[in-house]
């Protein structure tokens, strides 16, 4: 019999992939600290301590503050270069655009020590918003990704009907434009919301102190009575990420739909 | 039928260069008020780019465009008395069909009643009755097309621009709707410019047609004229079938050309009605259309003169039969078309027959 060879080495891919993640719940709801089998039984404990705990509160805060501003961001720059590419032509469109989409392929550290180099010799205190800053330059290539299918789907005249019929360029973008590639800009923020919440990096060297989740995990670590509770809080994070992910391609398919273009890409 | 109306747009000396690429070459032309116009073409002769002019999406490098007299130069597109029908119909996907109709009424004083009012006549218009509430990416291609005229015709244009508007359509749902779109045009009497590259399409719907290539007008003409003396064989071929055998004139005077023509013989042509050409033809040429020669059966009299011929090639296409035949005296075949007659065979390649034509149905390009 010929060995399925392909299929042995997607089902080892996937297994290899997403085994760390399943594991995650299971010792979230093990009755012990150590990070260990056998498991010793079931517990919501860790939960509870999560929700109960005041730093990771304030942390969290903190990050949905910073997530939320770099989705805003991000996003409306990612608009407004996803337009100008896909509608106008102009020399320097090319280079200029692999310029905003490189933040995307370049290491993260080499970005954020960079950053950290400028912003402390142009005297800008560190604080949340530089994380912001440093995020929105991570984020807004995926914006840009997902701005440029949505405008690109756009048909052309579609902006000429409504121009003919009487509408300024203004009227037209929010008359036409916008509703129809809205989908995909709901898409964007949450993605960038997404990729912020979870970012380490730039977190980690633009922040002034403030906890924010991912360093606040990070911190955790060192201490293996708290394990637990990270496994808990991981586990929360990873529900709601994929619950985003999820509601961002069904926006983004649905603006597909509605200007009733014909998929190509995404990243679901 | 339309010279004695007063002119709706003016082409001066149009030129438009995209960077080096000169796609309009010094347009002139006028289009009557309520005439059906059409501009014909293969694609990038650049008969969109004038009809985008016309709109205002497209500026041009030199030359006047009026419209109603009016220099439209500093004109926006959504200022212009033109309204357009989009070839891919542009039907804004987010809003309901009577939205899209009214879309044009948005800033127009109109009470909210009468703006219904409005709709709902346009929509009547182009059959549609009753259609309003629906969601506009859930129609079908013809439903769109009208969904289109009636948004562009409610604001009651001037001018109303057609780029291609029924290519997107099977053959039977185009063909309806040529007819329906000549009554519409009848019926609310504006003018009408279509972009298509159908010589058909043109033919049928026209009351003036201009064949372009290559950023020229190569003539503009009723579609008769067009279709019996074309300037240039470039628009011979374009519109239609036409054959083509070489000729040598021998002499003109009095309103009259004699040529010798290979396969025809010594001809007395009408220099008026018979004889045109442009400089880019080269030696002078005889044409004829595949309908004004025939084949004559057994017991068949030319109605004029008769040529012996070989059957090269046969087609058959259920109500007609195309023939290539190759005339006595000539090099290349020529071909014929015949109405099937029930009854009489389709003739075998290879077969001898007569071919009757008539002096009066050639044309001599010089």
């Amino acid at each position: 019999m010929k060995i399925p060879v392909l299929r042995i080495y997607t089902i080892g891919y996937l297994l290899f992939l997403y085994c760390p993640i399943v594991i995650l719940p299971i010792f979230a709801f093990n009755n012990s600290t150590a990070v260990a089998f056998p498991l010793q039984g079931f517990t919501s404990q860790w939960f509870v301590n999560v929700f109960h705990d005041a730093v990771l509160g304030h942390a969290l805060k903190n990050s949905l503050l910073v997530a939320g501003s770099t989705a805003v961001l991000a996003t409306f720059l990612g608009t407004l270069a996803a337009r100008a590419n896909t509608r106008y032509q102009f020399k320097a469109a090319g280079p200029l655009m692999g310029l905003i989409m490189l933040p995307m392929v370049l290491p993260e550290i080499i970005m954020a020590m960079a950053l950290l180099v400028v912003l402390l010799s142009v005297g800008i205190p560190l604080s949340l918003f530089t994380i912001v800053l440093g995020h929105v330059l991570v984020c807004t290539p995926f914006a840009v990704a997902i701005l440029t299918s949505a405008f690109q789907s756009l048909d052309k005249s579609l902006e000429e009907a409504a121009y003919d019929l009487g509408e300024g360029p203004f009227s037209t973008f929010r008359l036409i434009i916008l509703p129809l590639v809205m989908p995909g800009i709901i898409s964007a923020m949450l993605i960038c919301f997404t990729i912020s919440l979870d970012e380490f990096i730039v977190a980690n060297f633009l922040g002034s102190g403030e906890p924010l989740l991912s360093t606040f995990i990070y911190g955790q670590l060192r201490f293996p009575k708290n394990v637990p509770n990270i496994m808990a809080l991981g586990t929360i994070l990873v529900g709601v990420s994929i619950t985003l992910l999820a509601l961002a391609e069904f926006f983004r398919r649905r603006g597909l739909a509605r200007t009733g273009a014909k998929d190509t890409g995404g990243f679901l | 039928m339309t010279s004695g109306k007063p002119t709706m747009i003016e082409f001066q000396n149009v030129h438009k260069y995209y960077g080096d690429y000169h796609a309009l070459r010094g347009i002139n032309a006028t289009i009557k008020a309520g005439e059906f116009f059409s501009l014909l073409g293969p694609s990038g002769c650049g008969k969109t780019t004038l009809l985008r002019t016309i709109a205002g999406f497209e500026g041009i490098s030199s030359g006047v465009v009026l419209i109603d007299g009016k220099d439209v130069a500093a004109v926006p597109p959504n200022q212009r008395p033109t309204n357009m029908v989009f070839q891919s119909y542009a039907i804004f996907p987010h809003l309901s069909v009577a939205q899209n109709v009214g879309f044009g009424l948005r800033k127009d004083p109109l009470s909210a009643a009468d703006k219904a009012r409005a709709v709902d006549e346009a929509l009547a218009m182009v059959g549609l009755s009753g259609y309003g509430a629906r969601a506009a990416h859930a129609l079908s291609g013809g439903q769109r097309q009208r969904v289109a005229l009636a948004r562009a015709l409610i604001l009651k244009p001037k001018v109303l621009l057609l780029d291609e508007p029924l290519s997107a359509l099977d053959k039977k749902l185009r063909e309806n709707m040529q007819v329906e779109l000549i009554k519409l045009q009848r019926q609310v009497g504006i003018t009408f410019i279509l972009v298509t590259h159908d010589q058909e399409e043109a033919l049928v719907m026209s009351d003036r047609i201009a064949v372009m290539f290559e950023g020229q007008i190569a003539q503009l003409d009723s579609p008769e004229r067009l279709y019996r003396l074309p300037k240039t064989r470039a628009v011979a071929n374009f519109i239609g079938t036409m054959n083509f055998l070489s000729a040598q004139i021998l002499s003109e005077a009095g309103g009259k050309v004699e040529v010798e023509a290979q396969g025809f013989g010594r001809l007395q042509l009408d220099a008026e009605k018979q004889v045109t050409g442009a400089p880019t033809d080269t030696g002078a040429t005889i044409g004829f259309r595949p309908e004004t020669a025939t084949l004559l059966f057994d017991g068949q009299q030319a109605t004029d003169r008769e040529t012996m011929a070989t059957v090269e090639e046969v087609v058959y296409y259920g109500d007609m039969t195309y023939y290539d035949v190759l005339l006595d005296g000539t090099s290349a075949p020529v071909r014929l078309s015949m109405r099937n007659v029930f009854g009489r065979p389709v003739l075998d390649i290879g077969t001898r027959t007569r071919v009757g034509w008539s002096a009066g149905a050639l044309v001599l390009f010089r």
